[in-house]
């Protein structure tokens, strides 16, 4: 078939399009043509399948994401520079600085190409960062892998790893945490989320829109491909390709150098002062660009399309507007400025191409060597897709689900059982060293990171001179979700609020990544309804807003969902990062719980290790006892001498990290059930270490604050002992080193 | 001028604020250069950095022996200019040929990232003079293609003159022939180091402060041979 324009489209009306191939519904096609008035042509419907695809227009998600933005103090979230619905929002951080964080999914790409899935995954979410204007200063992976000792785990987890790996240390950015998480639900649907945090002047803040008349669209960056074409919606199928290559590859292949030039390049333009507005090109490539510029801005663009510089020159105009090759950028520049623009894309070698011009039209036309293939409202590509409010469906599953509490499981009885589950469970895969992950991402460059992996949270300094820094943390128990999806997602909220809070920081923001099965099945639609609304919910009672995220459905294989994986980030700022507090703890210091033990054992580590056993309801939560908890942390900065969370694995697995981390190890006094005590999750509760001296101190500010405090003990000696049978730090970093190793090394 | 010490950034350079931060912290002012500038400034001495240069699809630092400002970095060098090539630095200068050996993929084929124990075997270096001999280090290590290898004779020769400057202590991390961790050219002026002494210059953001004497002994040696 010859070039498809807009007057053969005219002409043709009638002219069969393969739109469900696209993915397109019936009822999505024709709400197509009665925008156009006329049928698309194919580089219209190829602009609309992708930018309505799920991927781009949260169709099925929006209804519920609303409450987002609705959700919030009467006055307004004053730390929030920019909201939800740009590339990534920016939050006020102090003294004129702000800070910017994301985090995004490439679930699909790294189980079908681990390597490269994982790798286009950090190059995405890097240039989101760079497209609001900051310098990317930090990444961090919640990764969700299957059983650790599945065949498939074995193939997908070291090549995610080395992608991630491969690609953000060749760009140079610190990987400062994260998690990894074995579940057998993951095993045909890995994880793969990636989260980046830029740091910037308040007016440094720049946003992608197409502001002024006459301004020039550059496209810089690498080159166009036919790599990911479609990777949003579905493949393209032979009728785009006639003759040419067909069945191409819908994962994008990465290149770290080209991403490093490409964030030295943008940011030199950009404080150069020669950018009007500015987008990054990932899922739906030029079309979701040009778009999305058009409409934010003077409302019309029209581009030549042929002057896009290929990587493979039989590509047509329908697989450029879809390509999704990596790499790639689109400013927004005055034709005064142009020059200026185009000597800095020569010193840092990177190509550069004036593809459009901004316009008043209200139309987004493109043309093909000289023929009109595109004439649109921009709008409705980028901004007015489908909405659906799916049907939902509290799971049937559920009563029964719940009902099965883990009181029947036989406990530990004794000392001696309490010390062999606790080397069980520290060396099981899910709380085992994930050091030998973490030692294959560089976590110096840039020389601002002041924690990292294992500790609580990740932190950087973002001011040499003063010290202000941010701490970040991603968390999520899909076991908690899946019993009980609200609450499970505010478990979520809280445990990224409690690992920032301990280390001194002061929660601001929050990102998510919100991971579910099919929206079309309405028990997942369920899900994801209750984990939207508990995060919420949670975020408005925490007083800290979401400023954006990402969601993934059809992380499912079969019939079989994902656990409800709602992950979320927490950003928090800290005025001067040599305070913080680590996990760390010193010889002599005396030991403290802070917070409130009870007997809950649903969906905990102890529960899954010990007898695989999932059901009853989750942990209590208790946001007003999380926001006391992280006022007592942030005043013992200075003071602490450590502090960690206790979460997965309950208290004596948070005693035996902290005694690895710092070589030293605890006498140690339990009290009350023994059991209960060593292995508990309750939330809301964390361990402080305090130089005797400050003990009276501490009493007091918990005290003030209404947080429960209990003594636990001292530091001191080679080995964790609890009065009886002791575990030598020794023992214990056998056990919790060795099992990630074995299994992947 | 003697504390003029130029950092270079070629194309996927990572390290390069670190070590300007390192000259800074020693007492020096660091002086930035571009790849592509064939005239050297009025620098005393010069530090190849870490990173990727490149993107390092060819063998690692091949490309950047090339760049223009290496012709008059090589030839002073060859006058006895200090330079200290780290990481990727010391691969570009083993590419120079101001170095002997090569550097290859880690023998367990991962990137590490990790604290490293080294022992300074020499104190004869521009670069080490403010060490002891026989002092023990821990510096942060990361490279993927770390592995130091040279010809039998060769090594032979550099531990008979004295010119391996730095050895891996416990575990070898990469797989480097007689646990090499850096070595030094006949007169002493160039080193090439692949653990990162400039990431271990504050124990904020190091594990240590033991990379700082790298950088104060070039400011040490440059001021004794005015």
């Amino acid at each position: 078939m010859g070039l498809d324009t807009v007057s053969s489209a005219t002409a043709h009306p009638e002219s069969t399009q393969p739109f469900a191939e696209l993915g397109l519904k019936p009822d999505e096609y024709q709400s197509i043509r009665e925008i156009l008035g006329r049928r698309p042509t194919s580089s219209e419907l190829a602009m609309y399948s992708v930018m309505w695809s799920e991927h781009c227009s949260y169709k099925s998600s929006k209804v519920h994401l609303r409450q987002f933005g609705e959700k919030k103090p009467v006055e307004g979230w004053p730390q929030l520079l920019v909201g939800i619905g740009e590339n990534a929002g920016v939050v006020d951080i102090g003294d004129g600085w702000a800070v910017t964080f994301k985090v995004e999914s490439h679930n699909h790409p790294s189980y079908v190409e681990p390597y490269q899935g994982a790798a286009t995954g950090i190059g995405g979410i890097v240039r989101d960062i760079l497209s609001m204007g900051a310098r990317p200063i930090a990444v961090m992976d919640p990764l969700r892998f299957g059983p650790a000792d599945a065949p498939d785990t074995r193939r997908v987890l070291p090549g995610v790893i080395s992608g991630i790996g491969g690609y953000g240390n060749c760009l140079g950015l610190p990987n400062i945490g994260g998690e990894v998480v074995f579940d057998a639900t993951y095993l045909g649907n890995p994880l793969v989320n990636a989260l980046c945090i830029g740091a910037l002047r308040h007016d440094e803040i720049h946003l992608a829109s197409a502001k002024g008349i006459g301004n020039l669209v550059v496209l810089y960056g690498a080159r166009t491909g036919g790599d990911g074409i479609g990777g949003v919606s579905v493949l393209a199928s032979e009728t785009f390709s006639e003759g040419g290559p067909t069945k191409r590859p819908s994962v994008q292949v990465g290149d770290p150098f080209m991403e490093k030039l490409l964030i030295e390049c943008t940011l030199e333009v950009l404080h150069a002062g020669l950018v009007e507005g500015i987008q990054d090109l990932g899922g739906a490539g030029i079309s979701c660009a040009t778009s999305e510029l058009a409409s934010n801005g003077e409302g019309g663009m029209h581009v030549w399309l042929d002057r896009v510089l290929l990587r493979d020159p039989t590509l047509s105009p329908e697989e450029i507007l879809m390509s999704e090759s990596q790499e790639r950028m689109c400013a927004i520049v005055t034709p005064a400025d142009l020059d200026a623009f185009m000597a800095i894309c020569t010193k840092w070698e990177v190509e550069a191409v004036v593809i459009g011009e901004v316009n008043n039209s209200g139309r987004l036309t493109v043309e093909w060597h000289g023929e009109q293939i595109v004439d649109v409202p921009p709008r409705s590509v980028a901004h007015d897709g489908p909405v659906y409010s799916r049907p939902m469906q509290r799971p049937a599953y559920l009563d029964a689900l719940q009902a099965d509490v883990p009181d029947r499981l036989s406990r530990p009885a004794t000392v001696e059982e309490v010390r062999s589950t606790l080397l069980t469970l520290i060396a099981s895969p899910n709380l085992a060293s994930k050091s030998w992950i973490t030692d294959q991402y560089d976590r110096y460059v840039l020389g601002n990171t002041v924690l990292a992996q294992p500790e609580d949270s990740g932190m950087v300094r973002v001011d040499e001179v003063t010290g202000r820094g941010v701490a970040v943390s991603t968390d999520c128990n899909g076991r908690f979700a899946k019993l009980d999806p609200y609450n499970g997602a505010k478990l979520a909220l809280a445990e990224a609020y409690r690992n920032v809070g301990v280390t001194g920081a002061v929660p601001l923001a929050v990102t998510n990544c919100l991971n579910f099965g099919s929206p079309e099945d309405p028990e997942v639609m369920w899900q994801f309804a209750e984990a939207a609304r508990g995060l919420a919910d949670g975020c408005l009672e925490l007083n800290i807003p979401v400023t954006g995220g990402n969601v993934s459905f059809y992380n499912q294989t079969g019939t079989t969902a994902i656990l409800p994986t709602p992950v979320v980030g927490v950003l928090g700022v800290i005025e001067d990062v040599a305070k913080r507090t680590s996990i760390a703890w010193s010889e002599g210091d005396v030991i403290f719980q802070l917070g409130e033990t009870r007997d809950e054992f649903a969906g905990s580590e102890w529960a899954h290790v010990m007898h695989g056993h999932l059901g009853g309801l989750p942990p209590k939560v208790d946001l007003a006892a999380e926001i006391a908890l992280a006022s007592v942390c942030a005043d013992g900065l200075g003071w602490f001498h450590a502090a960690h969370d206790i979460s997965d694995g309950g208290l004596l697995v948070a005693l035996a990290e902290m005694a690895m981390r710092s070589g030293v190890g605890a006498q140690l006094e339990p009290t009350g059930d023994l059991f209960v005590w060593s292995f508990s999750e309750s939330t809301a509760r964390a361990v402080v270490s305090v130089a005797a001296d400050d003990a009276q101190r501490l009493t007091a500010l918990c005290a003030s604050q209404g947080v429960a405090l209990q003594r636990l003990g001292v530091v001191a000696g080679d080995r964790l002992d609890l009065g009886g049978p002791i575990v030598t730090i020794a023992e214990l970093r056998d056990a919790h080193e060795a099992t990630i190793p074995a299994l992947f090394g | 001028m003697t504390s003029r010490i130029g950092v270079v950034t070629y194309p996927g350079s990572l390290d390069d604020r670190d070590a300007a931060r390192a000259i800074r912290a020693a007492g020096g002012d660091p002086i930035a250069l571009w790849h592509g500038d064939a005239d050297l400034p009025d620098v005393a001495a010069v530090i190849l950095p870490g990173g990727f240069s490149y993107g390092d699809y060819l063998r690692c630092g091949a490309i950047a022996r090339f760049a223009p400002i290496m012709e008059q970095i090589v030839a002073r060098a060859n006058d006895g200019m200090p330079v200290l090539g780290i990481c990727n630095g010391f691969q570009i200068l083993c590419e120079s040929h101001l170095l002997p050996g090569a550097l290859t993929r880690n023998d367990h084929l991962h990137f590490i990232c990790r604290d490293q124990t080294v022992r300074i075997e020499t104190t004869n270096t521009a670069w080490t003079a403010d060490f002891s001999a026989g002092q023990e280090i821990v510096i942060p290590l990361k490279n993927g293609e770390g592995g130091y290898i040279a010809d039998d004779a060769t090594l032979n020769m550099l531990e008979a003159e004295g010119r391996v400057v730095a050895t891996y202590v416990g575990t070898n991390p990469n797989g480097s022939r007689r646990a090499i961790a850096g070595i030094t050219n006949a007169r002493g002026n160039v080193v090439g180091l692949m653990p990162h002494p400039e990431h271990a210059i504050d124990a904020l953001t190091g594990p240590t402060t033991d990379g700082l004497p790298f950088f104060t002994s070039v400011l040490t040696s440059l001021l004794a041979s005015r």
